[in-house]
Order: C-alpha cells, then sequence, then structure tokens
C-alpha cells in the first residue's frame, strides 16, 4: 500500500503540495488528475524518494520514504517500476540493455534477463525491437519501451507520469490498454498521473484530482464523471470557464 | 560525500570504469598529440633563436625536454581536454539530466555516482598520465626532428642537451600533475553535468561552465604544484 500523509513541498517561493493525503491500496490503480503544474509528477517523485519533502510523508509498505537510507532506498526503488513522461530511455543503450540494466541491478543472471527482456517486449507488442537504438524509434514506441523497461523488473508497484502525453489519439489507446494488460497479467499496483481524461477512465479503478496542493476530489471513475463540485466539472469537461 | 561512499558499489564502476578508460584514451589522444607535435617543434626552434652567439646549441634538447615534461606536456594537454572531455561529459550527463535518465538510473536502484561519475573520474586520473606521456614523448620527437632538419644539430647533441640536467623527478612531476588535471577536469565536467537545469539552453551553459572552471583550475593547480614540489 502506498499512502500519501499530509505532503507539503515548495520549490523557492511556490508551494506546490500543501497537504497532499491520499491512500493506494493494493492491486488497483488510481489516476490523479490535475492542472500542469499542479504538483502531479512532484507528488509521484516523492514515492522512489526522487524528492524530499518539507513536510509530512509517503509511506510504502509501512516504510516512510522519507526517513530511508541509501540502502533502504535501493531495496525500495527494487519493488518499483517507473515509466517517465518522456520514456528517459538511456540514449547509449540498445533496448535490450535499456530493460536490462535494471534487471542486472537485482543480480538476475544473463538467461533470466534475456528471458525477461524478451517477454516484457512481447507484452508491449515490440518484439524484435531489442537490438535498435532508442533514437530510432517514434515517440509511442519509446513510451512502450518504457513501459517494457518497468514491466520486466516485475515489480509490485507501476508509476506513470503522463503516459500519453504528446501522443496520437490511436497511441494514446494502445498505451492504455497496455496498462490494463499490465495491471491483469502481473496485478501490480497502479499509480497514473494524467491530464489525459479519456486515459484516466479507461485505465483508473479511482481517480483523484489535485487541486492546489492537496486532494479535491477522490471517487471511483462513476463518481468523478458524475461530481457536482464545479473545479472538478470543468476540469474533466475541458471547459475554459 | 557521495562519491566516498559510491566507491563501495566496485560492482557497478568497475565495469564502466574500463569502458570510459578506452573513451577518454581514444577521444584525447589525437588532440593531445597534435598539440604536442607542434609545440615540439615551435620550442625548438624558439630555443634556437633564444640561444645564437650565446649559449651552445646542445641545450635545445634540454629545453625543449624539460620544457615538454614540466609545463606544456602536461599544460596544454590539460587545457585541450577540458574542452574536449570536459565539455563532453558536462553535456552527456546535462542531457541525461534535463531528460529524466538520472531519475531512471535512481529509480532503477542504481547510484549516479557510482554509475557515472566514479568511472569518469577515475578513468581522467588514470588516463591522462598516459596521454600526457605519449604528449610529452611526441613533442620530445618532433623538437628532436626539427633540430636535426632545420638547426644542423646532430642527434648525439641533442641528446646530450636531452640528458643534461635531467632528474626522474622531473618525469613523475609532470605525470602527477597531469593526474590533478585528469581528475579535475572530469569532475568538474560531471558536477556540473549533474547540476543541469532548464533544457537544452541549460546544457549549452553547464559545457562552457565545465570548460571555464576547469580551465582556471588547470592553471591554479599548475602553479600549486609549482610552489609545493618545485
Amino acid at each position: 500500500m502506498i499512502e500519501f500523509q499530509d505532503l507539503h513541498k515548495a520549490f523557492d517561493e511556490k508551494q506546490v503540495l500543501q497537504g497532499f493525503s491520499l491512500r493506494i491500496r493494493d492491486a488497483e490503480t488510481v489516476v490523479i488528475i490535475g492542472y500542469s503544474g499542479s504538483g502531479k509528477s512532484v507528488a509521484l517523485k516523492h514515492i522512489v524518494g526522487l524528492l524530499h519533502p518539507d513536510a509530512g510523508d509517503v509511506i510504502v509498505d509501512g516504510q516512510a520514504v522519507s526517513t530511508l537510507d541509501r540502502d533502504g532506498l535501493t531495496l525500495l526503488r527494487q519493488g518499483i517500476g517507473y515509466v517517465f513522461q518522456f520514456a528517459a530511455l538511456f540514449d547509449s543503450l540498445t533496448v535490450a540493455d535499456n530493460l536490462a540494466l535494471g534487471l542486472r541491478r537485482r543480480g538476475l543472471g544473463e538467461e533470466e534477463i534475456e528471458e525477461r527482456v524478451r517477454e516484457a517486449l512481447a507484452l508491449v507488442d515490440l518484439s524484435g525491437t531489442g537490438e535498435q537504438m532508442p533514437a530510432e524509434l517514434s515517440g509511442g514506441m519509446r513510451k512502450r519501451v518504457g513501459l517494457a523497461r518497468a514491466i520486466a523488473l516485475r515489480p509490485r508497484y507501476i508509476l506513470y507520469d503522463e503516459p500519453t502525453t504528446g501522443l496520437d489519439p490511436v497511441t494514446s489507446a494502445v498505451i492504455d490498454r497496455l496498462m490494463v494488460r499490465t495491471r491483469e497479467h502481473l496485478g501490480v499496483t497502479g499509480v497514473v498521473v494524467t491530464h489525459d481524461m479519456r486515459s484516466a477512465y479507461t485505465v483508473g479503478d479511482r481517480i483523484a484530482m489535485l487541486y492546489e496542493g492537496r486532494v479535491r476530489q477522490v471517487g471511483s471513475v462513476a463518481e468523478i464523471q458524475q461530481t457536482e463540485d464545479p473545479v472538478v466539472r470543468q476540469f474533466i469537461e475541458g471547459r475554459a470557464e | 560525500m557521495d562519491m566516498v561512499r559510491a566507491l563501495s558499489d566496485i560492482g557497478v564502476w568497475a565495469r564502466l570504469t574500463v569502458v570510459q578508460m578506452r573513451r577518454v584514451g581514444v577521444d584525447s589522444l589525437p588532440v593531445a598529440l597534435f598539440i604536442a607535435a607542434f609545440t615540439g617543434v615551435v620550442l625548438a626552434l624558439q630555443a634556437s633563436y633564444t640561444f645564437t652567439g650565446a649559449v651552445p646549441l646542445y641545450f635545445v634538447g634540454t629545453l625543449v625536454g624539460k620544457t615538454m615534461m614540466l609545463e606544456l606536456g602536461p599544460v596544454l594537454a590539460g587545457l585541450a581536454l577540458a574542452g574536449r572531455v570536459g565539455a563532453s561529459m558536462a553535456a552527456e550527463l546535462g542531457t541525461m539530466k534535463v531528460t529524466e535518465q538520472v531519475d531512471a538510473l535512481e529509480t532503477l536502484a542504481y547510484d549516479p555516482q557510482s554509475y557515472l561519475v566514479i568511472p569518469r573520474v577515475l578513468a581522467g586520473t588514470l588516463m591522462f598520465p598516459v596521454i600526457v606521456a605519449f604528449a610529452v614523448a611526441t613533442g620530445i620527437i618532433t623538437g628532436w626532428l626539427t633540430s636535426l632538419v632545420l638547426l644542423d644539430l646532430s642527434t648525439q647533441d641533442f641528446i646530450k642537451g636531452l640528458k643534461l640536467f635531467y632528474v626522474f623527478k622531473d618525469v613523475w612531476f609532470g605525470l602527477l600533475k597531469s593526474a590533478s588535471f585528469g581528475f579535475t577536469i572530469t569532475f568538474v565536467g560531471c558536477v556540473v553535468g549533474l547540476s543541469t537545469r532548464g533544457g537544452a539552453e541549460g546544457v549549452g551553459r553547464s559545457t562552457t561552465r565545465a570548460v571555464v572552471y576547469s580551465a582556471i583550475l588547470i592553471l591554479v593547480l599548475d602553479a600549486f604544484w609549482a610552489v609545493v614540489l618545485l
């Protein structure tokens, strides 16, 4: 279970998170929606200790992330897959090596690594691309490789940072389908940060809206779709006013 | 401090250090040898011009050897490689930083210090003395060839001059200086690269900063070693 507990975070004078609290239960996928710059990605980075909170904490499997030392963080991160907004593939490594890097860190044998890489690439419909370099891939393919890199680790949690941003509607739908497939096949707990409402409705069990540094509303897809909160309503309908 | 702590992660940095040593060596050697070759020519000609009529010509060998080993070999190679290696490392790590590749590395449970910094700094520290040794040899050879062809100085006289005030300290002093330059250039490149912010413009700023800081530190270190060891 992942739990944000009264999280506060500021960058210089800008207060981004101001008491953000949210509980993500095992095996569910929670989508965090909100305006650009509202702090969604900032919240996500606190889960793996990439950012340190000013106050409050994130609790993952009973451990307060901000209290973990380097070894503790390493152990925590070994159970979490992270899919970055622009994939963040390593330019100098082939697709297969991008996937294998995290597996080598876990001390797996080369045979098992090869098997897992093959399996993960197949799951995102990219079999046969292992020897290609990231620069040779389209934006959608890069995102799928990013997803495969997370899947190959067989993590307990997968964090998705804007997985469909910048993609055409068809490629977005493909990514959504892969995220659903990943949850069904691997039973992982997912946290998805997005402002793509179609994607949120497709992949989410619950949706939480982050507004002015805290959760404005959290509920099932149906509850969010029928909300009477004017702020949430305006966001999900994409109205200018 | 982070770098010292990451030294315990030898399984990660050892293999990558070998890769970086090859890269630093291959990237740097042509530039260093090119500079040294022409420096040797100029040193021989300027020595001959200065000594004319007053000092025996075989002192050309002395001046070329001493100057290449103690000063120009390490410093010119260091300054050139600050632009070549330091800038390249700052740009590479800066790009990795702004495209979240460094964050990705951390989420895969790697410490960027042991994966990115230690291999580069170790490679620079170990390879720069090797590169400078080749550069010094090249400078002395071109100085000798210049003396032979343009100054009518015999090989025996050039070698006589070369050996005249030679002490082993000339060699280790130059190589020690080179190692410190190698450490400085790569360390600055990594630190500046990893502190990059703000996209392509930030990467450009980091690259420039890495070259300027490295060049300044090389000159300061050069004076420091001269004061401490000579």
